[in-house]
């Protein structure tokens, strides 16, 4: 368990010292989800009806980003090679490494929500289903991102082939995600969407590990 | 005891490249004359057999097509899925190569659906494109084709590219049912009592018949093709092997 | 005890070397030699676990290393081409971090030890991206000294290090030797090193 821990810290450490990388995606979150009401016009109805799809899309956007950078500087200087070495069980480390991913990019965006959130004219309850479902949608996104970075690790064009793994994975973390804000709005009562999300959060808790795990053994061997 | 052994052995005797190759040759044939014959009986009944629908007017035949491309697009999902998982299970080559040849196959019945989906979906609801449930869908299907076959044009060693294939295959086809119950509930959450493209009213029994001889021709057609492409995957890949530079077709 | 049987390499269509043997005991070392290209690396990455043989067999004290899993990989200890040290952290972080990785705690004094042992005094709180190439790699001589291994896997372990440094691992490896332990290493030049013995490839 300490070596979670301690795999956790370090790449927190790593981040703090090169913080344009993290500072970036949530800058990125925060411009992609300004330009909406720039081109769709500033009506309050519209943009409170479109909110929870544009944040959420943008989440997703913003997430891509670091995914690349996941394991790919553990790659590139032998620190992957090491861990794969380690007696700790790599499922793990790569645990480890998941976990930092989200706290230096999903995080952030779900702490940046409300205030976005505020632009287009959501109310406090909408607010707070808005973060509680990006709370349990980040991780998801964190975890299934895992897999693609794992599988395109060292690959030519990596980045733009990551997208094309990762984005249609991600359509039930969207749906279920965006859709919990939008049910809320309507009346009808976020728990389902909620619910549901946070059940596949769990799947992938157990599966997406294993996965990343089988895909760096293949991306070293 | 050794009964099993024996089958075993046998079963991994035709999955070796070497002696599946002529074995797929012979069968290649077959299944050409099968999709001929299922597609002339399909393809009857279909324009000629099955009667005009009351609202749809004659539009409606696309269907004939529609739903059973549909339909092998998400089998072929879930059999190369299980190629894919049996390549890392048992680590044979012929797995991987399988699920290499039949991607392509997918993607086609996958587009295929969607091109006549839009088809459809113009005489019928006077728009190229609605966001039902099933095209959705499918048309997240086709990503997930493409990002597979993408996966593995970007590998360039062959076994790393079997098996990188096979976890995303596999991730995949845990997330295809996800996909689409999520689909699902989105559509219904938005669109309340949509158009669907089942919800023909009490599907004649002619027409059930018509789609069912179709898909039996594309399954044939699919099997034909993977075969052919499965072969010529293992051409290239086993060209330095002795037995492939024996055969009459690669001397010529 | 560290042995392999009949082990064959295969490179995408390449054949790269099959059928070697090799034993490694107590005390002793192998020296992998060959021209480049002819599957040192690829030796070294089959034996401690990075890559699977097409064909043959890894023991380590008589079980398959396979199924030694965590256990083999906790007495085993790899250094390849690259580093495996991160530039923004400091000499002492890296070690530390490469310490907490395994699972183990490194106290404050061995690390510090070890560094100044490897002529890095001083240097302990520098970030690793401002050391030179020399340098870095006795980061890595320090991780040999602070990570407790009874086998060592050295990849080219000679490389960009200058004479005083060679004649420090060179004793450092002579020393793990003597003490019980084995190593398997790649290397151009002869070796200073008693009890050594050469597989070519």
């Amino acid at each position: 368990m300490n070596a979670i821990f301690a795999i956790i810290r370090r790449d927190l450490l790593l981040a703090m010292r090169r913080k344009s990388e993290v500072l970036t995606a949530v800058f990125f979150f925060v411009i992609v989800v300004s330009l909406f009401p720039l081109g769709i016009g500033p009506e309050p109805a519209l943009l409170r009806k479109i909110a929870p799809g544009v944040l959420w899309v943008a989440a997703l956007l913003a997430t891509m980003l670091g995914l690349q950078r996941m394991f790919a500087p553990d790659h590139h200087d032998g620190t992957l090679e090491q861990m794969v070495l380690s007696p700790t069980p790599l499922g793990l480390l790569v645990g480890g490494k998941i976990a930092a991913h989200w706290l230096l990019s999903g995080l952030p965006l779900v702490l940046l929500a409300p205030v976005l959130g505020l632009q287009f004219g959501l109310d406090a309850d909408a607010l707070g289903v808005l973060m509680l479902a990006l709370l349990l949608g980040t991780p998801l996104l964190s975890l299934i991102g895992a897999i693609g970075a794992a599988l395109t690790l060292g690959l030519r064009g990596g980045g733009v082939l990551l997208s094309l793994l990762v984005l249609p994975l991600y359509v039930p973390a969207l749906i279920f995600g965006a859709g919990a804000v939008e049910a809320h709005i309507s009346g009808l009562g976020a728990a389902g969407h909620l619910s549901l999300l946070a059940a596949l959060l769990a799947l992938a808790v157990f599966f997406a590990p294993w996965a990343t795990t089988a895909a760096l053994r293949i991306a070293l061997e | 005891m050794t009964m099993k052994e024996n089958k075993l052995v046998h079963w991994f005797k035709y999955a070796s490249p070497q002696s599946f190759y002529p074995l797929a040759g012979k069968m290649i044939p077959w299944f050409w004359a099968l999709t001929a014959a299922f597609g002339v009986a399909g393809l009857w009944i279909s324009f000629f057999v099955a009667p005009t629908d009351a609202q749809q007017g004659e539009g409606y035949r696309i269907i004939f097509i529609h739903v059973p491309t549909s339909w092998m697009s998400m089998f072929i999902y879930i059999v190369m899925a299980g190629w894919a998982g049996l390549g890392l299970a048992l680590n044979t080559r012929l797995s991987g190569m399988m699920a290499q040849a039949l991607a392509p196959t997918g993607a086609l019945m996958a587009f295929l659906s969607l091109w006549t989906g839009a088809f459809w979906g113009k005489p019928m609801w006077g728009t190229w494109w609605v966001w039902d449930a099933r095209l959705t869908s499918e048309l997240i299907l086709f990503f997930l084709y493409l990002g597979f076959i993408a996966l593995q044009a970007a590998i360039d060693d062959a076994r790393r590219a079997d098996k990188a294939g096979a976890i995303l295959a596999l991730v995949g086809v845990v997330n295809v049912p996800i996909i689409y119950f999520s689909v699902k509930w989105w559509n219904t959450l938005h669109q309340g009592s949509s158009v669907s493209l089942t919800k023909s009213p009490a599907m004649a029994m002619t027409m059930l018949w018509g789609m069912l001889l179709m898909a039996l021709c594309l399954w044939m057609y699919s099997i034909a093709v993977t075969l052919m492409r499965a072969r010529a995957i293992i051409l290239e890949r086993e060209a330095h092997t002795e037995w492939v530079k024996v055969l009459d077709e690669v001397k010529s | 005890m560290l042995t392999a049987h009949g082990l064959t390499c295969v490179r995408g269509e390449r054949r790269l070397f099959a059928g070697i043997d090799l034993a490694v005991g107590p005390g002793e070392w192998l020296h992998v030699r060959g021209e480049n290209g002819a599957g040192k690396t690829s030796l070294l990455r089959l034996l401690v676990g990075l890559m699977h043989p097409a064909a043959g067999e890894i023991r380590w004290d008589g079980a398959a290393v396979g199924e030694l899993g965590d256990e083999y990989r906790r007495q085993m200890l790899f250094l390849g081409h690259h580093g495996a040290v991160k530039e923004e952290l400091t000499t002492l972080e890296n070690l530390h971090f490469a310490a907490a990785l395994d699972g183990a705690e490194l106290p404050e004094r061995e690390a510090l030890a070890a560094l100044h042992r490897f002529g890095l005094r001083g240097r302990e709180e520098l970030p690793v991206r401002f050391l030179s190439a020399g340098q870095k790699r006795r980061v890595l001589l320090a991780r040999l000294v602070t990570r407790k291994a009874r086998l060592w896997v050295l990849d080219e372990p000679f490389t960009a290090l200058d004479v005083k440094a060679v004649d420090m691992l060179s004793a450092l490896i002579g020393e793990h030797l003597g003490g019980g332990g084995m190593a398997v290493l790649t290397s151009h030049q002869a070796m200073p090193i008693a009890g050594g013995r050469v597989l070519q490839l």
